[in-house]
């Protein structure tokens, strides 16, 4: 319950904290939020000698709209993005991850940068980050580079961000006008999704016009339903026009088995968390 | 002190019994002004840490301490042998048979772990966060030893969990009634049933294992400073925990003293004399210093005992019409390491209950207790009950099924009907009181029985994805431990009496001392409104003093629903004690004789006059003393201690609506409604309070709360993210009522309530998902209910009884050390294919 | 060792803590506000939430030291005056406690989610509770206790400070 010593440095600029970490280098553990590193500490399944926490730093907290893309600072709490209108009118499918995430304190305290970086693929935010095509802005001692979502997630746990180096805001791209859904699947109201599904649609007339779809814990990573996708377009948004482009969500997965659910039933889950979420994306019921 | 005139009639006090008085106890805890024991601090505190077995069985080679003493603020690090001559064992109060083997508990191991949790080595420093620090510095050698971990491969011995003991069987616990002439020879009934073409059902229930989960992790604080060695403990039991440490350690009885403050929940799980404990009270000793041990969750989910955990096999015979025959009932029941306080007594007090509220001519009941490498076992709320009431309730319906008729109407079929009162059943009780009828009317009438059997037509008529289920569970129970004479005949090793004081205060006020140990039920309210009834003074004069046995030093604590019906019963004894010392007084100070006094409302009156006095004016004057009756002690302070002759048996009639999402297997709970009959109600706010907490408890054994251990005897949901205690996000609000038979076992007409809730929810749940599912070919679901089994038994069209598998999704990131143990690669080759 | 400054309760303190002090075990231990407690090592249970800087949170999933310059409200600054607060009031009346382990988290949980939401469904109460877990009381009455205080007005008194208005 207690963690092990540890050094603390809350540095109030990403530059500080940049040379932080240059100068712990893997001794050194970023606290965003915290919701997730304090249990590990608190257990003692890990044992950082030093602790930069970047709550002090204000330029990660907020969102801004950029021409094409929502942006959002990496240290921006679940609440005040779940609550923003701007994530709301051309990122929905966020608003709706981050709706149910955790537990309103967890929202209050967790970051959606922290959680990104985090990379469990249980978390809410990978999928729909992942179907909207979000791009990573990670900043290093050689400066500010941008990475596609397709290319942040690289295993369990583990993303493109290198050891000396910070993700400070995601660019969400503008989905304006497009139907969202987020389909959560668990056992109890406090748990990491067993099967998740992100859905957004843009309709035209009541046809399918283009269709991004992510899985939640189908994998290592969060995994993009390319063939759903693909197969929703031109569909009409009706259940037998969904029911078989969705029969196709477990395509290429990878879900683990455990205590929640064989892997055969996270894939049984899938197809129908996915017909279900873009037909609740797109207005229908199903 | 003279006497006052009569008060007019509208002043008289409104009774308090049946009033839903708000209670005493919440000012303080909604306020944050509490007393939980590990808010105490006391100068020159001394931390504890465990350092605790990760091997479910295993030798100890070495452990070597050096590094740990040298952490900073060390005060000592002691293991097991250093602790040999003063640490004491932990005893089993209940050998339900003479030849149960029992291994010997000691609190730290010394030679061999028998379970992962196990504590081998204690560290004692200035702070609890430094006394974890060098926890991690104690390093210990082990030998790994095969463990005993299934509870069916356990029976066959197969592996040893103590090698020692030659054989992992315990204890091998009876009941016939044809040898106990309760009723005729089961074999001989299901032999005829099979010959004459009547029904013969066998079924093989589980029982998983549960954790009770109170939500306040145990503390323990010891102070050896002073003449007496204070213990505080957050247990249940601080009189038995008292008796046991005297017992065990050498210290004397009497130089102990032990203090359950306020205490977080229990449900059986502080019903235990714990290693930690005895540890502490070593420390304390060997330290000189007071001494803090507080556990985490972590630690409380592995090393707090454990409950239920049975295999029930189940052999029912009927005839044609479906009126049972016979029950024949064989129980593996999973102990874990050791045997704990109450340990086999568990499932033997399940024995009574198989056959419930029918009318079986024939019965046998075998337990076979089982030593596992598991963490040990004990009581969990209802304890033995619940499991019978499962497996007769679950039996019953299929027995509908079998003969096709409603599961009300085979019930009907067997059950004591109100008029056959007292009755006595084939197990050998007698229930005084009951009326199953009415209950199963009132039930049925609320929930919109006929509706919603209509609705479940429809649905099935039509395909609907989601099915709708009806589950109905009439449970009984035995509450109000216990008689101390059965106690005696089955082997436990103390009675079941309990005993209060009633003290009038010279100001009138009156304190009130139970032996009855309260942790969340309200017996401050509660015990208040029965003594200001009895005695006539207003509730708030009433102050209930318990769990301390300097202030309450007779008692026998508060399991099975025994405080208000055992602990009530000894304070109204001890109430009318007072009023007959008073009523003296009265007489005298009257000058009337004590045979025309009348004595209502707190007034002693001379009947045909107006003339009358106050018993807080009796008090008062007992306390000056100065005008008293010849001979009389200046007291009206009286004690009772109270031994029941016959348990009480509340019943009810539980329905329960699920809806079940047949592609995804999820469920959800539309409705339930419960009708209890716990006889006359002290406080129907704090009775309601009891049964809904009581059917979410068995709401979440049928649906989500499973210990799972791995292969090598890891348990698995060994923290909240994987042991899953449902939120108000996954629950409903219930829909409960009464109806009334008093119990004719105590004056006040009371039955237990603690445990109604959770003994009778969990059938009431799994009954209905497999009726929601039967017309699909299922029979049964294995508990917890997982939205997985339910689909798989869909898919198979059989039944969803596979075990779970041993798996914890690692959620904490990997690259800082929490690996989990989630298989991610099974799913692999399949996926490719795809 | 760190300096911390913050307001607790009302109160400005300031002490020197180990960076891995967690806020709980500092309002705790060092603070004395013993009615604020720890029920899990996981953040699952809730009932060590307290309000900082005007919203819920698990202290025990904050370390004392990211709570500097903050102001933090627990349940023992909750009632004014000696005036219950509503939802306080609420819980007894409505029996939603029972061993009272959980409440002082599940009180200021309910706060919190009227303050956000002063009429809510007993659905929305639910969820908004879903970060609390009670072993005694079933959630039936815990539902009903917020329900009362929304009707009493909870939300119309918020806690003694500014931050908790914001």
């Amino acid at each position: 319950m207690i963690p092990a010593q540890f050094d603390y440095l809350a540095p109030t600029t990403v530059e500080e904290a940049l040379a932080a970490l240059a100068q712990h280098g893997d001794e050194a553990k970023i606290l965003a939020g915290g919701q997730s590193l304090l249990p590990v500490l608190r257990m003692r399944l890990n044992a950082p000698e030093m602790v930069i926490d970047l709550g002090k730093i204000t330029s990660l907290r907020g969102v801004r709209d950029d021409g094409d893309a929502i942006v959002v600072g990496a240290m921006t709490q679940h609440s005040v993005v779940g609550s923003d209108p701007l994530v709301a009118e051309h990122a929905a499918l966020v608003s709706k991850a981050v709706e149910h995430l955790a537990d309103v304190q967890i929202r209050h305290r967790g970051t959606f940068g922290g959680a990104l970086a985090h990379a469990d693929p249980a978390g809410d935010l990978g999928a729909p980050a992942l179907a909207l095509g979000a791009q990573f802005v990670i900043q290093g001692p050689g400066g500010t580079r941008t990475v596609p979502a397709e290319e942040f997630f690289v295993d369990l746990f583990e993303t493109a961000i290198g050891e000396d180096e910070i993700l400070t805001e995601v660019r969400l791209p503008k989905h304006t006008g497009w139907g969202a859904h987020y389909e959560k699947f668990v056992r109890v109201a406090h748990q990491w999704p067993i099967v998740a599904v992100a859905a957004a649609v843009r309709l035209e007339g009541g046809t399918i016009a283009e269709a991004r779809v992510g899985l939640t814990n189908m994998g290592n990573t969060p995994v993009r339903a390319h063939a759903v996708e693909q197969a929703l377009v031109g569909q009409p948004a009706t259940p037998d026009g969904v029911r078989d482009a969705a029969a196709r969500a477990a395509e290429g997965t990878n879900p683990p088995s455990d205590l929640n659910g064989d892997a055969d039933y996270r894939r049984h889950l899938a197809t129908v968390l996915t017909r279900r979420a873009v037909l609740t994306a797109a207005g229908a019921t199903g | 002190m003279t006497a006052t005139e009569a008060r007019p009639e509208a002043e008289a006090p409104e009774r308090e019994i049946g009033r839903e008085r708000r209670r005493k106890e919440d000012q303080r805890l909604i306020t944050g002004r509490t007393r939980w024991t590990d808010n105490i601090q006391l100068p020159g505190m001394l931390h504890l840490a465990m350092v605790r077995s990760p091997f479910a069985h295993a030798r100890i080679t070495s452990i070597d301490t050096t590094e740990a003493k040298q952490s900073p603020n060390v005060v000592d690090v002691v293991t097991g042998q250093d602790l040999a001559e003063t640490q004491g064992v932990l005893i089993n109060a209940w050998p339900i048979t003479p030849d149960q083997k029992t291994p010997t508990h000691l609190p730290v191991a010394i030679d061999r772990v028998a379970f992962a949790g196990e504590i081998v080595a204690v560290v004692v420093a200035r702070s609890a966060a430094e006394a974890r620090d060098a926890a991690e510095l104690v390093d210990v050698e082990y030998d790994e030893l095969p463990a005993a971990l299934d509870l069916k491969e356990a029976a066959a011995d197969t592996v040893l969990a103590h090698p020692d003991l030659g054989s992992n069987k315990s204890a091998y616990w009876v009941f016939d009634s044809g040898e106990a002439g309760t009723g005729g020879n089961v074999d001989e009934a299901i032999a005829q049933a099979r010959e004459s073409g009547g029904i013969v059902l066998e079924r093989e229930y589980r029982q998983q294992r549960l954790i009770p989960a109170f939500m306040e992790p145990r503390s323990t604080v010891v102070d050896p400073t002073g003449e007496q060695l204070t213990v505080w403990s957050a247990t249940q039991i601080p009189h038995i925990l008292r008796f046991a440490l005297a017992a065990t350690t050498g210290i004397p009885e009497s130089k102990l003293r032990v203090i359950a403050p306020d205490v977080g929940g229990g449900f059986g799980g502080k019903l235990q004399t714990t290693p930690e404990e005895w540890i502490t009270v070593a420390l304390a000793r060997r330290t000189g210093k007071p001494v803090k041990y507080t556990e985490t969750r972590s630690e409380s989910l592995i090393a707090a005992h454990h409950g239920r955990d049975q295999w029930q096999k189940l052999t029912l015979a009927a005839d044609r019409e479906g009126n049972v025959t016979g029950l024949k009932v064989e129980l593996l029941a999973d102990l874990g390491a050791y045997v704990s306080l109450v340990g086999g007594g568990v499932p033997v007090l399940g024995a009574f209950m198989f056959n419930a509220i029918y009318k079986f001519p024939a019965y046998h009941f075998a337990v076979q207790t089982v030593l596992t490498n598991k963490t040990w076992t004990d009581a969990y709320r209802g304890a033995g009950r619940p499991e019978a009431t499962f497996a007769i309730e679950r039996l019953m319906d299929e027995l509908a099924a079998e003969v096709g008729v409603d599961p009300l109407e085979i019930r009907e079929r067997n059950w004591i009907k109100h008029e056959e009162f007292p009755f006595t059943t084939v197990a050998g009780l007698e229930y005084d009181s009951g009326n199953y009828e009415a209950a199963t009317e009132r039930a049925k009438e609320m929930f919109g029985y006929d509706e919603l059997r209509a609705e479940q037509r429809r649905r099935r008529e039509s395909g609907d994805p989601v099915q709708l289920g009806i589950g109905v569970s009439t449970f009984t129970e035995m509450c109000g431990l216990a008689p101390s004479r059965v106690l005696g005949q089955l082997d436990y090793g103390a009675g079941g009496w309990e005993h209060a004081s009633v003290r009038m205060l010279a100001t009138g006020k009156v304190e009130v001392v139970t032996g009855a140990s309260a942790h969340g039920q309200g017996h401050e309210t509660a015990f208040s409104q029965i003594v200001a009834d009895r005695l006539g003074v207003p509730f708030e004069d009433v102050e209930v003093l318990h769990g301390d046995t300097q202030v309450a030093p007779k008692g026998l604590d508060t399991y099975g629903s025994r405080s208000l019906v055992v602990g009530g019963e000894a304070l109204v004894k001890a109430s009318d004690k007072v009023v007959e010392k008073a009523k003296t007084v009265a007489a005298h100070l009257l000058e009337a004789s004590a045979d025309d006094l009348d004595f209502s409302g707190g007034r002693f009156t001379v009947r045909g006059t107006d003339q009358g006095v106050a018993i807080q004016e009796i008090a008062t004057a007992v306390f000056a003393a100065h005008n008293l009756p010849d001979g009389m002690e200046p007291s009206l302070d009286s004690d009772a201690t109270f031994d029941p002759v016959n348990f009480n048996y509340p019943h009810g009639t539980h329905l329960c609506a699920m809806e079940i999402d047949t592609e995804t297997g999820a469920l959800h709970m539309r409705k339930y409604v419960c009708v209890d009959d716990i006889g006359n109600v002290i406080n129907p706010l704090i009775v309601s309070g009891q049964v809904h907490g009581g059917l979410v408890q068995g709401i979440a054994q049928a649906l989500w709360e499973e210990a799972v251990y791995d292969e090598s005897g890891t348990l698995v949901s060994g923290s909240f993210v994987d042991y899953l205690l449902p939120t108000s996000a996954d629950t409903i609000s219930f829909e409960v009522d009464h109806t009334t038979t008093p119990s004719l076992t105590n004056t006040l007409g009371t039955k237990g309530v603690g445990e109604a809730g959770t003994i009778a929810s969990t059938p009431a749940v799994v009954n209905a998902v497999v009726d929601a599912v039967r017309h699909l070919g299922i029979t049964d679901i294995r508990m917890p209910c997982t939205p997985e089994r339910v689909w798989r038994a869909i898919q198979d069209a059989g039944s969803g009884t596979e075990a779970t598998t041993g798996a914890a999704a690692p959620h904490f990131d990997a690259s800082t050390g929490m690996e989990g143990t989630v298989d991610r690669t099974a799913g692999a080759q399949d996926g490719a294919q795809q | 060792m760190v300096r911390i400054n913050l307001t607790v309760d009302g109160a400005r303190v300031a002490d020197d803590v180990e960076p891995r002090m967690l806020l709980v075990h500092y309002l705790r231990e060092k603070l004395g506000k013993t009615g604020t407690v720890v029920g899990c090592d996981t953040s699952n249970c809730g009932a060590c939430t307290v309000h900082l800087d005007g919203t819920s949170v698990k202290s025990c999933n904050v370390l004392a030291v990211q709570a500097d310059g903050g102001e933090v409200t627990t349940i023992e600054g909750l009632a004014q005056d000696g005036q219950l607060h509503p939802v306080q009031e609420a819980f007894r009346e409505c029996h939603g406690l029972q061993c009272g382990y959980c409440t002082p988290g599940m009180i200021m949980q309910s706060v919190d989610l009227l303050k956000d939401n002063p009429n809510p469904s007993e659905e929305e109460i639910r969820l908004g509770l879903e970060g609390n877990l009670c072993r005694c009381t079933g959630y039936h009455n815990i539902v009903r206790a917020v329900q009362h205080a929304a009707g009493a007005g909870a939300s119309q008194v918020p806690g003694q400070t500014e931050a908790v208005q914001a």
